[in-house]
């Protein structure tokens, strides 16, 4: 495996050999966040439970640790997505527009029509799955830049989602159960436990097998670390692009079923801020913003963070805005830290 | 006469009122190290670009073994055997470097892992990347495991040509394999040109470095104003005067070729 990566001693030879350097310490724990980039959250992750479970008594029970299993589950859910985007040097913006207006088709078909619950769950997910295919198209056809594109879906979603909705809640009551089930709880050993939360942690699972098992998850992070080079090695990337938009589109239509079972309703003014909080979970995670680095569990581990932060600090009683400046500063923290990994020497 | 692995017969190629390739020709003979030489703005890269699949020329003809082919991206190039060592490498730097030998042609596992869960097989790619690497002489890099951007230029040039060694089946092409590397690299990366010459693969080599044409050369293909203005022996024309022929300050001798 890796472990003659570093201390390897070429002969000196070959020109063509490894290099034997000898590393300060710094710059070997450059290395290592070089190579597993999702090392630091985790760090920051268990540091904070700990922190917090010693400042509150209440912060390790059952109850807190399910509130923010919930709490985290919807931008979890946006974050599988947004990573897959980012790390093709993208950007989605139109995430929680998405999430919001599938949460409204699938809800509002079924409340209208009376349509069974599988079925406009199903709808929700071709609609989900469209919106992402069009800022694929847009991407790829038009060559426009993903801020740019998902800037402008973003306030087409949202506008199609008021004038749809009628900026109109639709009520748990109105709707089939199947759309509230992701509210509903399991007991997992003394923890209640949604099944939407179950739901994102499938979900990120899946993911991170497919980025890195499959030869599709490679080509996502070939296409984000050099477009050009993935194009001349063979890889069709305008269809890694289209793929990748579109199966975020789809994972943003089960964010909005997570969100249904969790406001036990569908708004739609719900989620607004919700598409720069799954690009914090994302970032934060140790996903780069330029592409081609990065890793799922990272974005969970992000979320996670976020939840953990806000929900620790309001335990020990501090004001939400410290809170909120708390998770600004993580951010710029976290993207200097991948500025800094970026910078490593061979 | 021997039939060329690879030949283009008057090849265009116009961007806007440029014109970069005019009618340009090009016989690569098996298992041959052709030079091609050329000052900036000959038409060196089109030609190469062309015969690569990376751009699609507005007339003329490609022929591999005798037979007409059409190439409308690299892939085509690739699936008729023909692997290309680009200027830029074309490599993916967060990758490692099994991944990079076998990017855009990953292999899946055997049975239901492979066809429904799509699951790479990691191992078989590493093991084979490393007999690629051992087969080139370059078993000093440590890991295929490496990420490609924790390598040298030299390095990272190795993984390139062992690429295209590894895939090609016909032809080799590499666009100044030691234009950014240092004497010792450069060296290395030529003894990695014979090796593929010794595998039997011919080999196009583009290069503005007259010293290492000289030296691995078997022919050397002058391009000038979007043509070949000659092909000559390294054996029998001098260097300057090939540099005079592809600087128009000579004409060749005699008839080209």
């Amino acid at each position: 495996m890796s472990t003659t990566l570093s201390q390897s001693h070429s002969s000196g030879g070959n020109p063509l050999g490894g290099d034997d350097t000898k590393r300060s310490p710094l710059a070997r724990l450059q290395h290592l966040l070089h190579s597993q980039a999702t090392i630091g959250p985790a760090a920051v992750l268990l540091v904070a439970i700990v922190v917090f479970a010693v400042l509150s008594p209440r912060f390790l029970t059952p109850g807190n640790i399910s509130l923010i299993l919930q709490q985290v589950a919807v931008i979890g859910t946006l974050a599988v997505g947004q990573t897959i985007v980012i790390l093709t040097a993208g950007i989605d913006l139109s995430c929680g527009a998405i999430m919001v207006l599938t949460s409204i088709v699938m809800a509002k078909v079924a409340a209208d029509t009376g349509l069974p619950g599988l079925p406009a769950l199903l709808l929700g997910f071709l609609v989900g799955t469209l919106c992402g295919l069009l800022n694929g198209l847009l991407v790829t056809r038009l060559k426009l830049p993903p801020f740019i594109v998902t800037l402008g879906t973003l306030n087409v979603f949202f506008a199609l989602n008021l004038w749809y909705s009628e900026s109109a809640t639709i009520r748990g009551t109105d709707m089939p159960s199947l759309l509230l089930w992701t509210g509903q709880t399991i007991n997992l050993g003394g923890t209640r436990v949604t099944y939407g939360s179950i739901m994102m942690v499938v979900l990120v699972a899946a993911m991170a097998f497919a980025l890195k098992n499959t030869a599709w998850g490679r080509h996502v992070y070939a296409t984000g670390d050099d477009l050009e080079a993935s194009r001349l090695s063979g890889i069709r990337t305008a269809r890694v692009l289209l793929s990748v938009y579109a199966t975020a589109g789809a994972v943003y239509a089960l964010a909005a079923w997570v969100l249904i079972g969790r406001i036990a309703s569908a708004s739609p003014q719900a989620g607004q801020m919700d598409n720069l909080d799954s690009i914090t979970a994302v970032v934060i995670g140790g996903t780069s913003l330029f592409g081609g680095r990065g890793a799922i569990v990272g974005s969970l581990i992000g979320a996670l963070i976020v939840g953990v932060f806000r929900n620790g600090l309001a335990l020990a009683g501090v004001d939400v805005l410290w809170q909120t400046l708390a998770v600004g500063v993580l951010i710029i923290v976290a993207v200097s830290l991948d500025q800094w990994i970026r910078k490593v020497k061979p | 006469m021997t039939t060329p692995v690879l030949q283009a017969r008057g090849l265009v190629k116009r961007y806007g009122r440029v014109t970069a390739l005019a009618g340009a020709d090009l016989e690569l003979l098996p298992g041959e190290i052709l030079a091609v030489i050329g000052d900036n703005g000959a038409g060196k890269s089109s030609l190469i670009k062309a015969l690569s699949g990376a751009v699609v020329p507005d007339e003329g003809e490609i022929l591999v073994d005798g037979r007409p082919v059409s190439f409308s991206s690299p892939i085509d190039a690739r699936d008729a055997g023909i692997e290309t060592v680009h200027q830029s490498l074309a490599v993916s730097p967060s990758l490692d470097i099994a991944a990079n030998l076998f990017l855009g042609r990953e292999r899946r596992r055997r049975g239901v892992l492979g066809s429904v869960f799509r699951m790479l097989d990691r191992n078989g790619m590493r093991d084979e990347a490393r007999r690629q690497l051992d087969a080139l002489g370059i078993m000093t890099i440590q890991n295929p495991g490496q990420a490609v951007e924790t390598l040298s230029g030299g390095q990272r040039q190795a993984v390139a040509v062992a690429r295209a060694a590894a895939f090609g089946s016909r032809v080799v092409i590499m666009d100044e394999p030691t234009a950014a590397l240092g004497v010792r690299e450069s060296r290395a990366v030529l003894d990695l040109v014979l090796q593929v010459r010794e595998r039997g693969l011919p080999v196009i080599l583009i290069s503005h470095n007259m010293p290492h044409v000289f030296e691995v050369a078997d022919r050397i293909h002058i391009q000038r104003l979007g043509r070949r203005k000659a092909v000559v022996d390294p054996k029998t024309v001098s260097m300057s005067d090939a540099v005079a022929i592809m600087t128009g300050a000579m004409e060749p001798p005699g008839q080209f070729a």
